[in-house]
Order: structure tokens, then sequence, then C-alpha cells
């Protein structure tokens, strides 16, 4: 099983839906957040492209996050899952350093947060909230070791990429472009 | 020096921790936000819809075992949200738990010189209100009142007011934004567009926005259908002077000069009949004045446009083929708020005519017909026949508006000799005047000419500090309301219930209104006991019941017909005078107005100066959620888009603020920061509406970014139908903090 999602940059309008449904969601606290948007405009006017894209943790395969704690508190789950386990945490913040896409935070209790995939969902049979919400449906979610889940089938089908591959991470995020 | 018999009260009662003004983003320190714990199991939900904009997405209010409320989801049988609500929707839970909300009625008093609110009792609030309203009754007539309004409340205030005897019920959802589109249709088609939109973006093959931002307006249906139509390779065009999102998303985006679209639209009209690209048996079954239209569009070749709207005739061509290629799968949008330079229905004729001629009316990825259940009204005895309506303050005028002209009663406030009866109350629900309606100013003005003022809002907004009663209404989380009906592909029934019990002092307006009617003599015209007896009265006269409509939240009723699309070769009746879809309109031949749009040239700026664009966030419903600690962190403040041309011109830098002045010389309030991007033209400049609130009672939003509507001073009346036209306006930049600047407030 390896978890994996998709953000389709062609229909995402950058509404930040994914960001309020995963705060109220987990209860992530107003002024943080573990997902966002970013938007990123070329060009001059008015030849223009601007790509939109919703992101959160990449979920690595080969996490410097996991590599990096001294505790253990960040650690793999079933499907990869990439987890910090809040009691074991210490807040040193070396994860935090080592994300070289800037997805975790230090949570005001004093440990460090971070994207879960909405695990307690998933486990559940239901989509990460930031997926069930999404108003354009740009975000597939699912297991790419079966080739039926929506996310091996959209990839598929579309040309994608993932964000600085050269950080050799083996990202779980693809942006279908 | 004149003192106002009305001075802007702060609601200081109100308890505003000054650590909440230094450090909005982090509330959450200070403990004024609360937010319920994540429940992890046991949960319960309640059907609710939506009251963040007018969409009224339906979905379920998730509390935990302490009763708290932890989060909102979208109802899956919902045609509105199709289970998905919008961020604004998401973030819903911010209004109930936004520690700024109006608490307590307030009554303005005098004390020692100085007026001041004092707390009330609801007995004594409402006293207050009932009292004065009979008052001006006695004085000048019922119909010297009038009532504001844009919210679910606005039905049961309305209600008392028609009981009361006056008409003059008004939402500025119609002269302040979607007007034109209206009498355009009514005039074309004979009939309206009305909410949510009968777009079936869902199957067009081709969508074509006129400056509307899709996408940066969360108009949900529409933003998911669009998304849906991505997915199915359809072709957008967007004409915009800003990039916007929906312009990135665009197979052609037509940069336009801003305030020239009529002449684009035209252009369109002389390519697509002229090249025979028109839907021909569609044209000659259906519309009246073809030929009429045919001569009337030869002065407007695609090569006079280049000239005026910088679009080259190529692309004006092209585009106009790529429409004819979809049809009748195309939709000319026809936008939503569309109260730009005062030739708007005109404007919006151009777009229903495009349709027309493309045969897109009633057909599959055109535009639908849409369904909706009637609930009927709770029975009651027939309402007083007022003896004047707002019309009659103008004779003659704005014959074709379709609803009550908001900015017309706030005229006719202004006390004029020629007048009989000036409005002497008004009633204010949910519904920030002071940035609604433009020109500040005039509305101060009418505010100081009222008797008696009682406004009913969640929040301090600066509406309210004008009132002589304040009443807090709950929040939508809080309280039952009418249930919802607007018209969709199907039909549906949705309720709103109490996910919790109303925070503070306040009260639903249903109670509000129970009581008021009791107090002014009118309690045979609301005979039930409470809302849910109203409620289930009507909910079994639709065929279902309040039990069962707590359980499902959305009840669905199939259509009877296949009536969704005309059918092959079918004879069509139109609510039109000839009977057909005028393309030559009759009605506005015999108000003496131009029966097809005619291009008119409007000011352009002056050297230094920017046109002043405004537009929407996702993240927020014009100045309603300000406020709310969930959506203000996505976005606090509005920023001021600036083409980098203009910019070095200026020598500005990118989040630099800057104060703006306008044609007037009225200077903004606050400042706003600079973004410099390519997205926008060097002729304008534009801002996200509904920020720079200058009520400090709005901890998270008092300050934050600068409000277009105090910049929008000039007003360009559509003669038609009473709108106000707010895009005539022009600013340039003031680096420096300006001295004794005029502040209207």
């Amino acid at each position: 099983m390896r978890y994996a999602m998709a953000i389709d940059t062609r229909k995402c309008v950058g509404c930040a839906d994914c960001v309020v449904a995963c705060q109220t969601e987990n209860n992530v606290p107003i002024g943080y957040c573990r997902d966002w948007i970013v938007e990123n405009t070329t060009g001059t006017y008015p030849q223009l492209q601007l790509e939109i894209r919703s992101e959160r943790c990449n979920h690595c395969a080969n996490s410097p996050c996991v590599r990096c704690c001294p505790t253990g508190a960040s650690h793999y789950e079933d499907g990869g899952i990439v987890l910090v386990e809040a009691g074991d945490c210490i807040g040193c913040g070396a994860c935090i350093a080592s994300c070289p896409y800037d997805a975790r935070y230090p949570h005001p209790d004093g440990y460090v947060d971070k994207c879960t995939f909405c695990i307690h969902r998933v486990r559940d049979g239901q989509k990460p909230a930031c997926v069930a919400v999404c108003p354009t449906h740009c975000l597939y979610f699912g297991d790419l070791d079966d080739p039926e889940s929506e996310v091996s089938v959209i990839l598929k089908k579309r040309k994608y990429k993932t964000l600085i591959p050269e950080a050799g991470t083996d990202p779980q995020l693809y942006f279908l472009t | 020096m004149k003192t106002n018999r009305r001075d802007f009260i702060k609601i200081s009662s109100m308890g505003v921790s000054s650590t909440a003004l230094i450090a909005p983003m982090f509330n959450w320190k200070s403990g004024s936000i609360e937010t319920a714990e994540n429940p992890g199991g046991s949960y319960s939900r309640t059907p609710t819809y939506c009251e963040i904009c007018f969409w009224k997405c339906a979905g379920w209010a998730y509390t935990n075992e302490k009763g708290e409320i932890w989060k909102l989801e979208g109802n899956q049988d919902d045609p509105h949200c199709k289970g998905r609500l919008c961020p604004r929707g998401t973030g819903g839970v911010g209004m109930y738990y936004d520690s700024d909300r109006l608490k307590t009625p307030l009554i303005r008093k005098t004390i020692a010189g100085k007026q001041t609110y004092v707390e009330a009792t609801w007995e004594e609030a409402l006293d207050t209100v009932a009292e004065n309203l009979q008052k001006v009754k006695e004085k000048h007539g019922a119909e010297c009142t009038a009532l504001f309004t844009h919210g679910s409340g606005g039905k049961f205030f309305g209600d008392l007011l028609n009981a009361f005897g006056s008409s003059n019920i008004t939402a500025p959802s119609f002269a302040q934004c979607r007007g034109p589109r209206e009498t355009a249709f009514l005039a074309t088609f004979g009939e309206i567009i009305a909410s949510p939109e009968r777009t079936d973006i869902r199957d067009t093959r081709c969508l074509v926005l006129i400056g509307s931002h899709l996408g940066e307006n969360m108009h949900n249906g529409q933003v998911q259908e669009m998304s849906e139509a991505i997915d199915k390779g359809a072709t957008i065009i967007t004409v915009d002077p800003r990039f916007s999102t929906a312009a990135s998303k665009s197979k052609y985006w037509l940069p336009i000069k801003p305030a020239t679209d009529l002449a684009l639209l035209l252009a369109w009209a002389h390519v697509i009949i002229n090249e025979s690209w028109f839907d021909r048996e569609y044209v000659e079954r259906y519309t009246y004045g073809f030929e009429q239209l045919k001569d009337h569009v030869q002065q407007y070749s695609p090569e006079w446009a280049y000239g005026i709207t910088t679009i080259k005739p190529d692309i004006i061509r092209e585009t106009a083929r790529e429409m004819a290629k979809a049809s009748p799968a195309v939709i000319i949008h026809p936008g939503r708020h569309v109260t730009w330079y005062g030739d708007d229905t005109q404007r919006l004729r151009a777009v229903a005519i495009l349709n027309a001629l493309l045969g897109s009316w009633g057909r599959r990825g055109g535009f639908y017909y849409p369904d909706r259940v009637n609930l009927p009204s709770y029975p009651h005895p027939e309402f007083p026949e007022p003896k004047r309506t707002w019309r009659d303050a103008h004779p003659g005028k704005y014959n074709l508006a379709l609803e009550v002209v908001s900015n017309d009663i706030c005229d006719s406030t202004i006390p004029a000799p020629d007048r009989a009866c000036n409005f002497k109350a008004w009633i204010v629900n949910g519904t920030n005047l002071i940035y609604t309606l433009p020109d500040k100013k005039k509305t101060l003005e009418a505010i100081q000419n009222l008797e008696f003022m009682v406004v009913i809002d969640t929040m301090p907004m600066e509406i309210t500090g004008y009132a002589d009663v304040v009443l807090p209404e709950c929040t939508y989380l809080e309280r039952y309301d009418s249930c919802r009906t607007d018209q969709h592909r199907e039909a549906s029934v949705a309720l709103r219930m109490p996910a919790a019990e109303p925070k503070y002092n306040s009260k639903p307006a249903w109670w509000m209104v129970k009581q008021l009617a009791a107090k002014m003599g009118l309690e045979e015209y609301f005979k039930w006991n409470d809302i849910e007896e109203l409620l289930s009265w009507q909910l079994q006269q639709a065929g279902t019941s309040l039990e069962e409509m707590k359980r499902i939240g959305v009840k669905k009723f199939p259509r009877a017909f296949d009536d969704m699309y005309f059918r092959q070769g079918e004879d069509v009746p139109f609510n039109t005078n000839t009977g057909k879809i005028e393309l030559y309109s009759t009605e506005l031949a015999a108000e003496g107005f131009d029966p097809m749009p005619v291009y008119t040239a409007h000011e352009e700026p002056a050297p230094g100066f920017y046109r002043l664009n405004y537009g929407r966030s996702p993240a927020h419903t014009f100045s309603r959620t300000a406020n709310n600690p969930n959506l203000t962190d996505l976005m606090d403040e509005n920023v001021l888009w600036v083409n980098p041309k203009v910019a070095r011109e200026w020598q500005l830098k990118n989040g630099q603020p800057v104060w703006l002045e306008n044609q007037d010389g009225v200077i903004s309030e606050f400042p706003i920061k600079v973004r410099i991007t390519e997205r926008i033209r060097w002729d304008s400049v534009y801002m996200v509406h509904g920020f720079g609130h200058a009520s400090k009672q709005l901890s998270r939003a008092y300050g934050k970014g600068t409000s277009d509507s105090d910049l929008i001073t000039r007003v360009h009346v559509d003669p038609v139908m009473g709108g106000t036209g707010m895009r005539g306006n022009f600013v340039t930049f003031r680096i420096e903090e300006p001295e004794g600047k005029e502040v209207v407030a």
C-alpha cells in the first residue's frame, strides 16, 4: 500500500477551501496551517501563465524528517503516511529544518505538527478533508498499489511533476500539469 | 457647528481586548477565540444551509459531545453544493465563534449631552422599536418605513412591514448587483436569470466570461461546474482587464480596455450575423427583430472595436467563431455583479442577444429551464394595500426595475419639496449599508434625516453605530429560518435548524418579528406559535415533514416533465410583448430607451489616475465575513494590484502602503499595501471589496486594507432600472499620509 495525492493545477482555483477544511477537521489553531496555496505567475502582460497549487506534506518515501528525528516521533505509518507522534516529540525542530517543502510547523502545544493525509478519516474509509471538500474536484487521493484507485487512474491519464525532485526524497504529491 | 441628531456611536460595551487589536493572527493565545475540541469519536450533526452568501449551500453542522460546533460539511444530496461547501461555508463556524459579535440589545440614549448606547432587555428594546414605528405611522403613514435586507431574516421582517402597511422592502442585491441582467434578460427572453444562475455550465462546450471572475467569486455550483467543463475540454473565453484566475484557465484571454465591453459584444454580434454563424432555424422560429439588429450592428465591425477595446480584429473573429462552433452549447455568461457604468442593462441586453443568436437559451449546455418548490405562506389575512410605494417618490423613473431600488429609497429619505412623503424609518437587517451603497456621504445624509432606525445584525458592522436600536441576531448556526426553495435543475427544499443554543443574548429574526407583531397589534398576520409550527405546516403542504427534513436536510423533487430544454422544433411562447425572444426590445422602445444596444464611450482616467476596479476573494463575502476568525486567517486585508510599469513610474515597492485619492478628492481612510503584478493592466488598479473597516469593534477587520466603497463617490445610475454604476471612479496614489484628509464617518 502506498498512499499518494494528485493535484490538478489546471482545475485548482486557489480558493483555500482545503486549508479551512483541514483547519476545522483537525482543529489546527488559527494562525497555523497544514496545507496552503501557492500561486506562481510567469510572463509579462498580456502573455501570462498562472499555476496554482494546493500544497502540503509530500509524505516522502525517503523522508529526511523521519531520518533526523532524535526521538522517533516522526515515523512512517502503513501506506507510507509520515506522522508525528505528539507524545514522543520534544519540539526540537530538526525535522522542520530538514524538510525541503517547509511542510511542518511548531504547534503552540509544544510539538511539531503537519498533514496526516487525514489518516483518521482514511482508516474510516473516507477521503482526507481537503479532498472531500474541494469545490473544483482537483484533488485525487488513494493507493498507488491499487491500479483502480482514483489517484492511479489519473496519473496514468495525465502528465505530472513532483516538487523539488532533486532533493531525492521521493515525494508522493503529484502535480498534474 | 451643527450637531448630528444621530452621532456614530462606538459599541463600547463589547469589551474588545487590546491584544486582539495588535496581533489578530494569534488571537487563540488570548483565548478570545474559542474552538471546539476535536471530538474524535462521538458527534452529532444537524442540517443547515449556509448564510455566508446567497448560494445557500445545504450542509451539516457537526457538534461534539459537549454540544460545541466542530465543523461544517456539505450535504451530498444538495444540488447547490453536491456535498462540498466553499471556503466561506467551511469557515462558517467562525461566524458563530467570533467574540466580537453583538451580544445584547442596545438603545441609543443621550446622557449628559452625549449620545451613547445603553444595554437593554429584549422587552425594552422591542417596545422602543414598536413605539417608534407606530409614531412614524401616525405622523407620516406606514408607507414611510422601509426595510433593507440581505439575509434570511428579511423574510420575517418583510412580512412584518407588509402587515404594517408598507411594501418598501429592498435588497441591495438588485440595484447594486444583478439588477441590470435581470431587466435585460426579462426584456429579451421574458424571464430572468435568478439565483442560482440557470447556466448549464456542466454541459457547455464554450463558456464566455465578461469580467466575471468565477473561482475568485466562489459561487459554489458554478465553480464546480466550470471545473467539470474544464475536465470535459470546454473552451473558456475570458474578457477581463485583469488576468483573473478564470483567465488563467482560459483558451482565450481578451485583456480588454476597461469600460469598453459593449463594443466587443456588438462586434461579436456583427461577426456572427455577417459571417452567418448564427443559429438560423432558432432565430427564425423564436426571435423578433433580426433584420433591425442586422442593420444596427453593421456599424460595429471588429476593426471599429479594435480601436476602442484594444482587442485585435482577428481575435474578435476567431473567438466569435469559437462560440459559434460550440452553439448551442455555449454560454455568454450574464455575470452577477454587473452595475458598472450606468449603461449596464444595455450591455446585458447585448449579452442576451448573443445568446439568442447562438440559440443557447433553452438548450443543453446553454441556459436551462429551472424548477423549484413553492412553499405556501402560512395562512394570514391579506396585507393592507399601501397608500404609496417607493415608485411614487419619483414617478415615471425606473419603470423597468423588477425590485425595489435601494438607492432610490436612500435618495427619497433626503427631504425634497416636491415629495409628499419621505422615508422616516428604516429597518436594516444583515446589510452594512455604509459600505453596500455607494456614495457614503449621501447614505449618511439620509440616515440623519430619519426619525428612527433599527438595525438587526450579528456583528457590530458600521451601520449599527447609526441605529437608534440595535438588535443582536443569532447566527445561522443557532436558528431556524424559512426553508430554502431556490431554483435549480431539480426542485429542492433545504432545512436550517439550530446546531447550538444562541450565544450571548442573541435571538433569531422570526422570534423578534413574532414579539414585535404582538406589540404592534399585528398578531393576526402571524398565527403560528413558533417557527417549528410554521415550518411543519409548510413542509406538510410540500409532501414532507419537519421530522423527515431534520433527518435528511435536503429533499429533492424530481421534475414532473422532461422540460429542462426546448425540444427539437418545439413552439415556445415567450413572456414578451411579441411572444418572441426580442432582439429588438419593444419594451425598452416603449419606455423611450434604445431598443438595441448602442455603444457609448465612458470617461477615461485623467493622467496620473487609474480606474478603480474591485472584485471578490474566495475567502470572503462582501464585508460580511471581514471579521470571521477562520476567514481572516486566510486573508485579513486587501492589497492594491498595480502593473509594474505604473509601479516604476511612481517608484512603488511591493508591500508599500499607499493612500488612494479619487477624482473628487476623497482620500482613503486607511492605507493599502501595493502588490506589483503583471496580472493587471496599466490603466487600472484592483482591490478586493469588503475591507478597510472603520468600526473598531471589528477587532480583526479594523483598519485592515482599504474600502473601495469609500472611493466610489461618483455613481452612474442606469436610467432603465436604477442600478448604481460604480466602475467610473479613478484613483491616484498618495505616498505620504495625507494631512487633514476628509474622512466621511
